[in-house]
């Protein structure tokens, strides 16, 4: 069965006045009908790059250098603008992380949800409005009647990326995109979204690829997850395993310096060092420098994204050999 | 661990208030909050939106002006007293910010930032950026750095210069707004361990204000938990996290997702976290509490030292566990 949606040997730069800046470099992800996967980073990682490039949405700057992104065996990149326009919001569609940002404030809510029903579904106004309303309740907007009516402004931020989530579901995508979604959210509010994510996606089995650079978020979420660093794919493996067994350097960095909240420790272990910014990156491995198990062969040779099973790929000449002494 | 009752408090502060007209109508951000930092020691303050967390480090700090309650520290009355009065309070009681983009002036060099509190209080520019070096060492970066604008710096190094910076005058208590909030995790890590590692070298009071609760569980010795303007929990930080008695604590932290091979989704909390303008009659939680009674929404529950150092804002507060092992 073909992926639903399947990145190949992805690379995209940015064109600054200092010449083109690589920020993606090879990155290859799926996503099956109706799964969940994570993708996680922290800045510069390339995640949401990765999830603007699927859309189409780079901008005048942003070039695709190689690669091929398919939608149900089809390749997106080639396509003219007015074939773009049917794929976002109707095949794919994203949930950005400010939501104040994403809406426009001169407008009601209730509009900005129709207008992609009309523009989607050559729904009518009036129609597109009554199924704006629908919409909102199946999000769990109280009073939808009246919430179609208000402006961004006069809605709380869990209530405004509930819109959000109405017009990205409003003409039942094939997968959705959700960069950061609850980042902005407190805590009790992103439980809500997330759990309202996860019901309206299988509900309407829709796939959706979560980015964040928030790993509980994505243990919550995910069934697989793929790690990014410094422009490359660095780890990808089922979330249960990922978790229990992270195999690169980096992916086990990160689940020892976040803190739990279930349980303290006595001292955070942290990654020295920072993230190599794309105009400067290492030569070699790009996270030697930062890695306590590197050795020489890393500073010179970039290592490839091997598989480690049947549905693990790891980007570490030492992952194999340092596997057996992995313990969380 | 320090904190323990026979000290003296380094802060106190004591039925805080602080009202804002908006509009036709008054919102009162904080509303009667009391407790105490010992010396040495770290106050975790929590809580989501509205709560107030924010506006009580700003009072405590004196930036801005109490609308009721008494903040005492090192045993001298500083709510009302004029800023001209204040010089030792200014250099004992400093603040580390969320943004390290926009606590730095992109204009001035490090050596001038980190310096210049040390110039505020007389110190010769020799003398100033003598010290900055030292502060700068302090904090894990290199002093041949001073030079450098804040441009140079990732975010991370920009929050090593402010907190390098708070420490110029050797202050005693340290207000952390959301210090660590705009950093990547691995990067976060290193301003807490340091953070950690000053309080130790300089016996430094920290009131950590955090809305991530597994930093504030990290950092902190005791815990205060804030929601819609007033406390509604106080306890030391293995009680708060392991046995949390307000229902509202108990949701906060089941609603956080953990990273783990067996993570489930978070417990959902129902309703929107009402508004501040218009808080609920009686206790403020018993609109999304799944306890909420009768006297509940009759009358505001009181906050009550349950056991010794536990205080909590509710009729029914959950059990403390049988100790068997005690």
């Amino acid at each position: 069965m073909t992926d639903l949606l399947e990145v190949r040997d992805l690379s995209v730069s940015f064109v600054t006045s200092r010449g083109p800046v690589p920020v993606l470099d090879g990155v290859s992800l799926s996503v099956r009908e109706g799964e969940v996967v994570g993708l996680v980073g922290e800045s510069g990682s390339g995640k949401s790059v990765t999830a603007l490039s699927i859309l189409g949405l780079l901008g005048e700057q942003g070039r695709v250098d190689a690669g091929q992104i398919r939608l149900d065996g089809r390749d997106l990149l080639p396509l003219p603008e007015r074939e773009w326009l049917r794929v976002r919001g109707r095949q794919i569609a994203m949930v950005f992380q400010e939501p104040m940002t994403s809406l426009n404030p001169l407008f009601p809510v209730g509009f900005q949800v129709a207008e992609v029903l009309e523009e989607h579904l050559g729904l009518g106004r009036r129609e597109a409005l009554a199924r704006a309303v629908e919409l909102f309740r199946d999000v769990g907007i109280p009073d939808p009647e009246r919430r179609v009516r208000d402006h961004p402004h006069q809605l709380s931020g869990g209530m405004r990326q509930r819109v959000m989530i109405a017009m990205a579901m409003a003409c039942r995508p094939r997968l959705l995109i959700g960069d950061e979604p609850t980042t902005a959210l407190d805590v009790t509010i992103q439980a809500q979204i997330l759990a309202l994510l996860r019901d309206l996606g299988r509900a309407a089995g829709t796939a959706v690829l979560l980015i964040s650079h928030d790993l509980g978020v994505v243990a919550a979420m995910a069934s697989r997850v793929v790690v990014m660093y410094a422009g490359q794919v660095v780890e990808e493996a089922p979330a249960r395993e990922l978790f229990r067994e992270p195999r690169h350097p980096y992916t086990r960095l990160l689940l020892a310096v976040v803190p739990g909240v279930r349980e303290k420790r006595a001292r955070l272990s942290a990654i020295a060092g920072s993230i190599p910014a794309p105009s400067a990156l290492p030569v070699g491995c790009r996270f030697h420098p930062r890695c306590p198990d590197a050795i020489p062969l890393c500073r010179e040779a970039a290592p490839t994204l091997d598989p480690h099973g049947p549905e693990r790929r790891v980007r570490c000449w030492r992952a194999a050999e340092l596997a057996d002494g992995v313990r969380l | 661990m320090s904190g323990s009752q026979s000290l003296t408090p380094l802060l106190s502060v004591e039925g805080l208030v602080r009202e804002f007209r908006v509009g036709a109508g008054v919102l009162r951000a904080v509303d009667d909050v009391t407790f105490h930092v010992d010396p040495g020691e770290t106050l975790g303050l929590v809580g989501e939106s509205g709560c107030g967390k924010t506006t009580v480090g700003r009072l405590v700090l004196r930036l801005l002006p109490a609308t009721a309650g008494r903040i005492v520290f090192d045993g001298r009355d500083v709510t009302d007293v004029p800023e001209r009065q204040l010089r030792e309070f200014r250099r004992a009681v400093q603040v580390v910010f969320q943004d390290p983009y926009s606590s730095l002036n992109p204009r001035l060099t490090v050596r001038d930032i980190v310096g210049e509190p040390l110039r505020n209080f007389g110190a010769t520019r020799r003398a100033a950026a003598a010290r900055v070096g030292e502060l700068l060492d302090t904090v894990g970066l290199p002093p041949g750095y001073m030079m450098r604008y804040p441009h140079a710096f990732s975010g991370g190094q920009r929050q090593r210069i402010g907190i390098a910076r708070a420490l110029a005058l050797g202050p005693r208590l340290l207000v952390c707004d959301e210090a660590v909030s705009s950093l990547d995790v691995s990067v976060q890590a290193q301003v807490l361990n340091l953070l950690a590692d000053l309080q130790r070298q300089l016996g430094l009071a920290l009131l950590f204000i955090s809305h991530n609760l597994a930093v504030v569980r990290h950092v902190s010795h005791r815990v205060a938990v804030m929601y819609l303007g007033q406390l509604v929990e106080i306890a030391p930080e293995a009680a708060l996290f392991d046995h949390p008695r307000h229902p509202y604590t108990r949701a906060l932290l089941a609603a956080v997702p953990e990273a783990g091979p067996d993570a489930v989704p978070p417990a959902v909390l129902p309703g929107e976290i009402p508004s501040p303008l218009d808080p609920p009659a009686g206790c403020r939680f018993q609109t999304r509490c799944p306890r909420a009674e009768a006297r509940c929404r009759a009358a505001e529950p009181p906050l009550t030292e349950e056991q010794p150092g536990r205080w909590v804002r509710c009729y029914f507060p959950e059990p403390e566990p049988s100790r068997r092992t005690a």
